[in-house]
């Protein structure tokens, strides 16, 4: 009854009980904390604006991006994705997200930031429609924990439009 | 001898009725394992659950030896999000982010680009020759929960199996052995 191995076993079957039980707890405490991020972006200009060889438009612009994450930070939290995308609707396509800049944010002092940079990714439309396009500039957050589950939400910024021409 | 006499002693005492009541637990326990496991496919919609993270691509975020829980819903794919998709050709998925994404009006039918947090360029290079796009059935699944080192138990299994063998060993002799 009470060998070596039963109570190496009872020992081993308690530690990591106990331990996914602080892992899940370290998780659901994530959900009370007080969540309050602000964004603010804007076009500084538009560096390029053409149709690439095989009909495609493409753009380059620099971003002005101002925001404030810092109150997603928990004692849970490894570290914090963020990224700018721009989304708009073609005829072809209902949804187009392109992701034009993303950081990393490992501390909670780096969550306060304001950064003018022109786009990291390539901002190309599936055809030709983005002349005088209206679109959104969204910036995402995906909260990646220590343990547990991940959560992600964004701010929605409406309202630019590209030049009605090439450039 | 100690422990490994009795042991022996043990294994020498066992009646037929024993070795029967023994045979059968094992099985319930190999069958609850598969149990759980089928469950799990059933109720997060993907045909592997958990997933445990090879590479550092996605790095810091998820290191080698994290495991990753998945999730597959008919909820449309979105940019941000972790997918773990397949490739034409290649055996072991990948798990990385989705940054540019472009849905069909009609049909539904997306493209999905995906990038490692820690790559420099994007995975164009990772997919099928002349494949520029991900789409739906490539998609096995998006990472939702995350818990960091329990993997490298089935890392060092593959890559060591001797300690497979030593481990299902013990565990079977133990499970013949115990007299509850």
């Amino acid at each position: 009854m009470h060998s070596f191995g039963y109570r190496a076993n009872a020992l081993l079957t308690f530690a990591v009980t106990a331990l996914a039980f602080i892992c899940a707890i370290a998780s659901f405490s994530d959900k009370f904390s007080n969540q309050n991020p602000s964004a603010e972006i804007q076009i500084l200009n538009i560096n390029r604006f053409k149709k690439q060889s095989h009909g495609n438009d493409e753009v380059s612009l620099t971003l002005d991006i101002a925001a404030d994450l810092q109150s997603l930070f928990t004692w849970n939290t490894k570290q914090i994705f963020v990224f700018v995308a721009a989304e708009y609707e073609t005829p072809k396509n209902s949804l187009n997200q392109v992701s034009l800049w993303d950081a990393i944010i490992p501390v909670k002092e780096n969550a306060k930031f304001r950064i003018q940079i022109s786009n990291k990714y390539r901002f190309i439309d599936q055809g030709h429609n983005l002349r005088g396009k209206e679109f959104n500039l969204t910036l995402h957050w995906h909260v990646m924990p220590k343990t547990g589950k991940m959560f992600a939400d964004k701010i929605v910024m409406s309202g630019y439009s590209l030049p009605d021409a090439y450039r | 001898m100690g422990w490994i006499g009795e042991t022996v002693d043990s294994i020498k005492s066992i009646k037929i009725r024993q070795l029967v009541t023994q045979v059968v637990t094992l099985g319930m326990i190999v069958t609850s394992a598969l149990i759980i496991w089928k469950a799990l496919m059933c109720v997060t919609g993907t045909e592997s659950p958990v997933v445990v993270v090879l590479s550092g691509s996605m790095e810091p975020g998820f290191k080698r030896g994290d495991i990753l829980f998945l999730h597959m819903t008919k909820e449309p794919i979105r940019a941000g999000e972790i997918v773990v998709f397949n490739v034409d050709g290649r055996d072991i998925p990948i798990v990385h982010r989705a940054i540019k994404v472009h849905e069909r009006e009609n049909t539904g039918e997306v493209d999905v680009l995906t990038k490692g947090d820690n790559n420099d360029i994007d995975d164009i290079g990772l997919y099928a020759e002349g494949q520029f796009w991900l789409h739906r059935h490539h998609i096995m699944g998006r990472a939702i929960g995350f818990l960091p080192y329990v993997g490298w138990v089935t890392i060092i299994m593959t890559e060591q199996p001797i300690i497979k063998y030593i481990l299902i060993g013990a565990l079977g002799l133990l499970v013949i052995t115990s007299k509850d």
